[in-house]
């Protein structure tokens, strides 16, 4: 079925659509919640609490160096999931596509969800698949939502930042953004930056077994980056955060697409990266957890409450503020 | 004075002006493409991208500018066709790709990207591509430099020159400018060090009384600028009297395409038909350009105009002043 194309009829709910969900998506997700072929998916609730997320995929290319809108729509909700100190049961998934879309492209992205899905430890339990006349999509959008639980005596919450926490990030920032602009329709650079998108379930699973309620707050910096994640989080618990503009990690190929193209790598977009708010006590043992890409970026102080500031390597300082829009590449 | 709009940014990202003694005072330049490209031209631009089956190619920082009815962005959210590039080339790209459209890229800048528009245009007519003009609001700086230098009330004693610039041109045009002048010039890089420097030189420069153009960012900046880029420039471009957004005409401060490569100029093939409205009076742009007014010393600074509804290009361009200094935000910290 290479050479087709999706059609209204994939869409229609008859044989063609039977077709699709047997051929493409159970071959390629089958778990036993799903291969029920029920309505939805059901499953024995465990004590404790549960967490839920849901995110919608529109990332332009579909297809990006390290990923793709498959993997991208597995990681990202798992790691919605994760920041709220849970571990992911399930997922679903919805697919809107758009009439004409190549079958084995779309073959390439669901490979490529399944894979993720698998390496992840998390079964996709439900879907859904709607077809959408030609021009009003732009090939595939996808949306996942995930159900997950969380272990007793776990209370992340973006408002638990006390001062003399330390803010750690688990390696270097900025690369999904940069990717992914490396291969934009009129911005291609030739480059060997891939996306950082991954899965951080196992990460948090095993600060929060070390670490406890030590942990105050996860959260992964990814659309507006590192920069905004941080206000929202000084906003929220009305608390100052400071940065060390020289411990910001920036691989240097990522910094020099960033200076041509005028951006600011704090506010590029991450996917695998997770902020780690944590008692200072914990702190070391947070950043062998983390491994050796983790580095202490900050701290959380008492002073200028929902400010982020940023001290300078030359000793001068500035505020981090939120962008008002996307960052637009410049002139010169 | 920093003449160029990145070095703006980087001294106040950094921090520099914070740690000078109060003795020195940075002034702020008009280096900023976007903030001096004349509104009745963006008004042009959004007209063809509004237009179908025209295609606008433009550099990003262009697309937020307020126009006198509508920002790029705005545009397109309705329904028109503005393309994001990085370079003038890629917009050939998209002329061949889309042979029924017309592509019109919106060339914005100073000498640094001059040359790459002028190669645009010479690919342009090489490969014969019909569909391929370019709307020109290309500037230049020793002009502007003089034009500060001579308005009534300058405050102006040193420049930054902005390097980027100089990588093209050379220093030939800075020399009669700052012996007619009597000012330092010193050619100044972007990287925190090479502000500093430039700072060192200029003020050692005032404190012996000389006045002349020094080079340390000989790394990127040879004397004779960069001959094959101005051969071109040379050959597709001429110097013309051009408008600056909120300053008014500086003579010989822009280039034009020459009259035999017309058949590429966008004014002369879409002639726009909408006339454009006054700027808007609370804004006062101008003043920030030619360095008279601090941004934070505008009264409608962060009031009526900020980066999500500006008045003017200084509070959305990369570039801008304004802009620099709502995102850093220094009376919060």
């Amino acid at each position: 079925m290479s050479s087709e194309v999706i059609t209204l009829a994939h869409g229609g709910g008859g044989r063609r659509t039977g077709q699709l969900v047997r051929n493409l998506f159970l071959k390629a997700f089958s778990n036993p919640l799903l291969d029920r072929l029920h309505d939805g998916a059901e499953w024995e609730v465990p004590a404790g609490r549960l967490a839920m997320s849901t995110d919608a995929y529109v990332v332009r290319p579909l297809f990006f160096p390290g990923g793709d809108i498959g993997s991208l729509s597995v990681h990202g909700t798992i790691n919605d999931l994760a920041m709220c100190g849970a571990w992911p049961m399930a997922l679903t998934a919805a697919f809107i596509l758009e009439e004409g879309y190549p079958l084995s492209e779309l073959e390439l992205l669901v490979s490529s969800m399944a894979r993720a899905a698998r390496e992840a430890g998390v079964p996709i339990a439900s879907g859904d698949t709607k077809v959408v006349e030609r021009g009003s999509g732009d090939g595939v959008f996808l949306t996942t939502t995930g159900v997950g639980r969380v272990p007793e005596g776990i209370h992340i919450d973006p408002r638990r930042a006390r001062a003399g926490d330390w803010v750690i990030l688990n390696g270097p920032m900025a690369r999904h953004g940069v990717a992914i602009l490396s291969v934009r329709e009129g911005l291609e650079f030739g480059t060997s930056i891939t996306s950082d998108s991954a899965p951080l379930h196992r990460l948090v699973r095993s600060l929060l077994s070390a670490l406890g309620e030590a942990v105050h707050i996860l959260r992964d910096p990814t659309r507006g980056g590192v920069a905004t994640a941080l206000c929202e989080l000084a906003q929220a618990g009305a608390v100052g955060v400071r940065l060390h503009e020289e411990a910001l990690p920036v691989e240097p190929e990522v910094r020099a697409a960033c200076e041509m193209l005028g951006l600011d790598p704090l506010y590029v977009a991450n996917e695998g990266r997770c902020l780690l708010f944590v008692e200072a006590a914990a702190g070391p043992e947070a950043l062998r957890l983390m491994g050796p890409g983790a580095t202490r970026i900050g701290q959380v102080v008492a002073e200028h409450p929902g400010v982020v500031v940023m001290e300078g390597s030359l000793g001068g300082q500035r505020v981090l503020d939120l962008l008002s829009g996307e960052q637009l590449p410049r002139i010169c | 004075m920093e003449v160029c709009g990145g070095q703006t940014h980087n001294l106040i990202r950094f921090g520099i002006d914070q740690l000078l003694p109060p003795t020195v005072q940075l002034v702020h330049g008009p280096g900023c493409p976007v903030c001096v490209t004349p509104l009745a031209v963006l008004d042009r631009a959004t007209e063809i991208a509004a237009t179908p089956g025209m295609v606008l190619v433009s550099f990003g920082d262009m697309l937020r500018v307020p126009g006198s009815r509508d920002d790029l962005l705005g545009v397109k959210a309705r329904g028109g066709t503005v393309r994001m590039v990085y370079s003038p080339l890629d917009a050939l790209k998209l002329a061949q790709k889309h042979p029924d459209q017309q592509v019109v890229f919106f060339g914005v800048g100073f000498e640094t990207t001059a040359p790459a528009h002028a190669m645009a245009v010479w690919q342009a007519r090489r490969l014969g591509l019909a569909n391929f003009s370019l709307l020109c609001s290309l500037v230049r700086v020793p002009p502007a430099m003089e034009f500060i230098l001579t308005a009534p009330g300058n405050r102006v004693q040193a420049f930054l020159a902005a390097g980027h610039v100089c990588t093209i041109t050379g220093l030939s045009e800075y020399l009669p400018l700052a012996e007619r002048h009597r000012v330092p010039i010193v050619v100044t890089g972007f990287e925190p060090l090479d502000l500093l420097s430039g700072i060192l030189l200029a003020v050692r420069a005032l404190n012996r009384g000389r006045c002349g153009v020094e080079n340390p960012y000989s790394r990127v900046v040879k004397p004779e600028g960069n001959r094959e880029a101005l051969a071109l420039l040379d050959e597709v471009f001429e110097v013309c009297d051009r408008p600056w957004r909120g300053i008014g005409t500086i003579p010989a401060s822009g280039y034009r395409l020459r009259p035999e490569w017309a058949e590429f100029d966008a004014e002369l093939r879409f002639p726009g038909a909408l006339e454009s409205a006054p700027e808007p009076p609370l804004c006062r742009a101008g003043e920030v350009l030619l360095g008279s007014l601090r941004p934070p010393d505008c009264a409608a600074f962060g009031r009526q105009c900020t980066p999500e509804s500006p008045l003017g290009a200084p509070m959305v361009s990369s570039e801008g002043a304004c802009a620099a200094y709502y995102r850093y935000q220094r009376a919060r910290v």
